[in-house]
Parts: structure tokens; sequence; C-alpha cells
């Protein structure tokens, strides 16, 4: 839990199991969406499963997690299910939000994870405010913001932070730099080296950036913050650097890329640093295949209950609209 | 007859009550603390509840309504102020794409109870960018409650429905009836979200306003009687949810409605109620459903200027004696 410098067998073992799930999860959903059973679109966070694990591994079970449209790994990483995650993207009863949230705004309030928004920034201010209640509310709970290198661009970012280090919140905001926006790389348009470390200052607090692929780093570096959160210090920014394995979206091939460069970040993939964590921890050969196993069997019988679940019912586009479940606007 | 109270004193009696009876209610916004807001409308709350309930904040308008969601999403009823609702547009991600639709695209998981308070209106030679009437914008947004009370009293008693209801409410308070005087609430005031008042009945012609036209629908109403004509007044009080079935009801009786509205007319929220009457009312009417609204031009900064593109009394008056005439 929170604090501890050094990783058991056991804790690296289960971020191992859930960084698998989370991974085949994210290949169920390419896979589903290249055969047509999943609509629309999807931002696959394959690569970034680090972050959500590790910081995940960090908070408490009530604090308050919000991410972006990319999100599916931090739903996962606080307790969302396989099987719901994939029966949103395939519009069925069984998802999470029935069919009317979709890929882009995952959400599990069981482990207040409290959504995932699609306009970039807009959770950033949200994050300080369930943060504020939290210290209203006197209830030491912390609140994670997870946003895109590109979201440090933009006006609510700013305006976030600023209000949360003025008031001194429990708020711990995390970018995951994968080096692009859509399309167009971070560096192109940005005034400083670190989009998001390098703004820190202009707000009195210190400049992070992370190795986001190593689990225990980031689970670390995020427990320093929580603590640092719920002793009332106030906010922090934590960079942490990572790389996406898919295209933006869709089926976006991501021909932008220079060429090896995906190579080189998979020789990092944070699957295969956790496994190196695992084996140098004295976890066998066996038991690591028994936990591959046990991950893609989970994966397996989500897709195949995703698919065998009916589509949600036509009546669930008129319901949750107001409070009384309805969406009667007039007399 | 206890002594009359201001629409202004009439907004900070509003949360005050609110404030006394629920902890979770919590204020947010520019200069609303310690100088009691700039139209001094949270004037009191802050000697009252102190620095742990009234929140001033950096002029961040974004920070302001999606620090308020998060909290209403986490436990809290936040109200937030944003100072002149024409600074809405800087925030209007949280008001058009946020607050309205996590409810909804969360499948219910996540509730937004929270209200905006914002200083709606013309009429004060503010000019273009401090003067809009904009309860329309909202009005293109499935998801918000839109309120805007045209007397201290209703201001009170709405001000209650806005902040214990479950959704999130746009709370229009209009800046050129701040000085305006009326009974004060009774205690425990409330008014259901949705219910129009019918403020005079009438039986010729069916006059509806909204917060900035209720006096002028009021004293048209007066200067018909004068002329031989009955006319019913029904302020509308909330636009979602919109309480046609009172519309629709009077319009049966008078067979004749005119839509008072001080924004534009292009986007106008009367077209909306137009739309409905001429559906559903259709073979009650003996005149074509008309609407009043201001000229669809950015408001001018002079008085003249502004007098001529905004509705008035005169206009109404001579619109409704031509159509109950014809
Ligand atoms: C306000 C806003 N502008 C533009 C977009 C379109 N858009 C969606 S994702 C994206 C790139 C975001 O990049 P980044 O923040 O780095 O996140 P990543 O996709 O890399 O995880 C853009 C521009 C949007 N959703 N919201
Ligand atoms: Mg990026």
């Amino acid at each position: 839990m929170a604090g501890s410098a050094v990783a058991s067998p056991e804790s690296l073992s289960g971020w191992y199991e859930q960084m698998l799930v989370i991974r085949g999860t994210e290949k169920a959903a390419f896979d589903l969406f290249m055969s047509g059973l999943v609509k629309g679109t999807t931002h696959l966070a394959a690569g970034h499963e680090a972050v959500a694990v590790g910081a995940s591994a960090a908070l408490e079970p009530d604090d308050y997690v919000w991410a972006t449209y990319r999100g599916h790994h931090h739903a996962m990483a606080r307790g969302l299910s396989a099987e719901a995650c994939l029966g949103e993207l395939m519009s069925k009863q069984t998802g999470s939000s029935q069919g009317k949230g979709g890929s882009m705004h995952m959400t599990y309030a069981p482990g207040n994870m409290m959504g995932s928004y699609a306009i970039i920034g807009s959770h950033l201010p949200m994050a300080v405010g369930s943060a504020w209640s939290s210290v209203l509310r006197q209830s030491g709970q912390v609140s994670v913001a997870f946003f895109g290198d590109g979201a440090t661009n933009i006006g609510a970012f700013h305006e976030a932070i600023n209000l949360a280090a003025v008031w001194r919140l429990p708020v711990i905001f995390v970018c995951e730099n994968n080096l692009y926006m859509e399309y167009t790389p971070i560096s192109s348009v940005t005034a400083v080296e670190h989009p998001a470390a390098d703004r820190a200052g202009a707000y009195s607090l210190p400049r992070i950036v992370i190795d986001g692929n190593d689990v225990v780093v980031v689970r670390d570096e995020v427990a320093k913050a929580a603590a640092k959160a719920r002793a009332g210090e106030g906010p922090s920014i934590i960079e942490c650097l990572t790389y996406r394995h898919y295209g933006h979206s869709r089926t976006d091939p991501a021909k932008y890329r220079p060429e090896g460069e995906l190579e080189q970040w998979l020789m990092r993939d944070p699957v295969k640093v956790l496994r190196e964590h695992l084996a140098a921890a004295g976890v066998g050969e066996d038991e690591i295949g028994e936990i591959e196993q046990r991950a893609q069997h989970a994966v397996l019988a989500a897709i195949e209950a995703a698919k065998a679940a009916p589509l949600s019912d036509p009546a669930e586009a008129f319901t949750d609209v107001w409070a009384d479940g309805g969406s009667q606007w007039r007399t | 007859m206890a002594d009359l109270i201001t629409y202004r004193e009439a907004i900070a009696d509003g949360i005050a009550r609110e404030m006394r009876l629920d902890p979770s209610v919590v204020c947010l916004g520019e200069d609303i603390g310690a100088a009691g807001g700039v139209f001094k409308s949270t004037q009191g709350l802050f000697e009252e509840f102190g620095p742990t309930r009234i929140w001033d904040t950096p002029i961040s308008e974004q920070a302001i309504v999606g620090a308020a969601m998060g909290a209403a999403m986490t436990g809290m009823r936040p109200v937030a102020e944003i100072m002149f609702s024409d600074f809405l547009a800087c925030c209007w991600d949280f008001i058009a794409n946020e607050m309205p639709k996590v409810r909804y695209m969360t499948g219910g998981q996540v509730k937004v109870p929270m209200v905006v308070r914002t200083a709606n209106g013309g009429g004060l030679g503010f000019g273009a960018q401090h003067s809009q009437a904009v309860e329309n914008w909202a009005l293109s947004v499935p998801g918000l409650v839109i309120a805007a009370p045209s007397t201290p009293s209703d201001v009170v008693g709405l001000m209650a429905s806005a902040i214990r209801s479950d959704d999130p409410v746009l709370f229009f308070e209009h800046k050129a009836l701040f000085a305006t005087k009326g009974e004060p609430a009774p205690a425990g005031h409330v008014i259901p979200l949705g219910q129009a008042n019918v403020v005079r009945t009438g039986s010729e012609i069916t006059l509806v306003g909204l917060a900035w036209s209720m006096p002028i629908v009021l004293e048209a109403a007066e200067l018909l009687a004068q002329q031989g004509i009955s006319a019913e007044v029904i302020d509308l009080r909330t636009l979602v949810p919109l309480d046609a079935a009172t519309v629709l009801s009077s319009v049966s009786k008078t067979s004749r409605i005119l839509i008072v509205e001080e924004n534009p007319f292009q986007g106008g929220w009367g077209g909306t109620l137009a739309s409905i009457v001429a559906d559903e009312g259709f073979y009650d009417l003996d005149a074509p459903v008309k609407r009043i609204a201001a000229a669809s031009v950015p408001l001018a900064f002079a008085t003249h200027l502004e007098n001529e593109l905004l509705p008035s009394v005169a206009l109404t008056v001579e619109t409704a004696v031509r159509m109950a005439t014809s």
C-alpha cells in the first residue's frame, strides 16, 4: 500500500495480472472494432497500463480518479470489469452505462472512478472540485486526474492547477506524456520540453518527470504525492513518460511516427518491464505463466459474455437525463 | 405588512436559508466573500458562514464551474457564481458539455446537484458584453434546469428548489431587477421548478414573460385593461422544466398569445414556446402567435440606443391591441 518503497512479490503479481487483463481488453476492443462489433471510436491505452495500475496501487479504495476519453485502463484499474467495459463498447445492457457513454466516457462510480471526459482538460477542474469536496467533508480522500500531454496547452489545465495550488487541495495531476496529441508531436506545439512538469514551477510546485512504463516507479511517486496531499500540503504534478502502442484512435495506422520509434518503446513495454521485476523478485516462470493464463482466460470469458449479452433496451435512450430517471423537460 | 425587501437582498436571503438547513451547501465565485459580491447579492453570507462555506476564487470561470461540478459529484451542493451571464461563454464547455451530460453518459452512476447563479440581462447601459439575456443559450442544451425569477419572493422560493435539486440548475438573476422591491418570502418558502405563475387573470389575450419582461407585461396588462382589453399574464419562472400546460390552458381560454422576451428574436426562447402553442394549441387560436423580443443586434451602450433594441411596454400594448381587435 501507499508509502512502502519495496514491492512484494504478491503486489507485483497482482499488478501484473491487472495489467495483462487491461492489455487483453484493449486488444479485444481493437479486434472487435475491426470486426464491426464495436462502433464509433476507441482510444486504446495499450502501453499506458503502468500509469493506471501504479497510481491505483498507491491510492486508497475511496480516493477519486478522473480520466480522459483514453480511459479504459483507469476505469479497470479502479474495478471496472473487462466484461462491463467491453459490454459498453458493444452497446450492451451489461455495459457500464448501458451504451449511453461508450468508449470515451467509461465510468465506475462504485470505485469512485468519476468518469472519462472527452473535451480536453475539462476534468481537471472537476478533480480540483472533488479534492475541495474532500477538504470540506474532512474525508481525507485524494483526487487524481489523468490527462494527456495535449491537455497542458488548454486553459482549464492552468486554471485548475492554480486553484488547486492556491487552495492547497489534495489533488494529483498525472500527465501521460505519450509524445503525441492526435497526430502531431506535442514538442512541435509546446514552448517547454516537458509539457506538464515544466509548467509546475509557475504554480510553485516541484518539477517531476518519471518513467511511466515502470509500475513500481509510478506507484512510488504517486504514493509520495498522495501522502503530501493527505498531509494538507497541496497538489502535485507528475509527468509520466509513456507511449501508446496503437494509433490515436480507431484504425489510425500512426504513419506519423518515425521509423523504429514504436520498436524502441516496445522494448520498454510496461508489461515486459514488470515481468522483469517479477523475475527479479524471485517469482518463477511457472508462476508467471499461471498469471498470464489466468488473465487470458478472464479476458476471453469477458469477450464471450459481452458478445452474448443483449443490446441495451431502446428505452434506455430516454433514461438518466434528470434526477427522476427520465427525460421529461416540459409539462 | 412586513417591510418590503429588494430582489438583491432576496438572493442572499435565499442562499442563506438553504445554507442554514444543509451544511453541504457551499458558495464559490469571484468577489463573493468579504466583498459581498460585485452586485452585493451575496452580502452578509461571508459574515454568517465564514471562509469554510463562502470561497473567493481567482478569475477562472472554467475552474469555478468545473470545481463546483467535481464537488457536486462527490457529496456537496455547491452554488457557483458567474459574475455576469455573458461570462458563461468562458466556461461554456462546462455548461453545455459537462454539467448536463454527466448523469446521462455515466448511465446514472453520477449526479451533479449544483447551481450556477449569474447576473443576467440588460437595461443598465453596460454595453454589448455585460448586458445579454442568455437563458436561450442554455435552452439549446438538454439536461439543464433554467430558472429566472422576477420577484424577491420567487428568488427565494426558486433558490430553495434549485439548491435542493439533484439536477444542475442555471439560476439567472436579473441586473435590472436587483433594486426592485417586493414582499419578503415567508419562512420555508419553496417554489417547485417548472411551475409557471398566473400573475393576473384575463380572458382575451395571454401575455407570457420571464424575469425582466415581467414588469413590462404587467404594466402592459394594466394599460390594456384601461382600453377594455382583458389580458392574462403568465410568469414562466423556469424555462426548463417548461410549464407548457399552464400556457396552453390559458390560451384555450384567451385564444391569443403574445410572448415578450428579452433575448434576441433570433434563437430566442419564445420560439420554442410559440412552436408548442402553434402545434398543440392551434385550434384554440384566433390570432397568430406573436413574439416580441430584442432586435437581433449586439446591445448598445447608450440608453437611447439600448431602448431601441429591447422590447418595450408601448410595443407590447400596441401589438396586443392589434391582436385583440383584429
Ligand atoms: C477541447 C478539445 N479540443 C480538441 C479535441 C480533439 N482531440 C481529441 S484527442 C486529441 C489529442 C489529445 O492529445 P493528448 O492530450 O496528448 O492525449 P492522448 O490522446 O495522447 O492520450 C484531440 C486534439 C478535443 N477532444 N477536445
Ligand atoms: Mg498524448
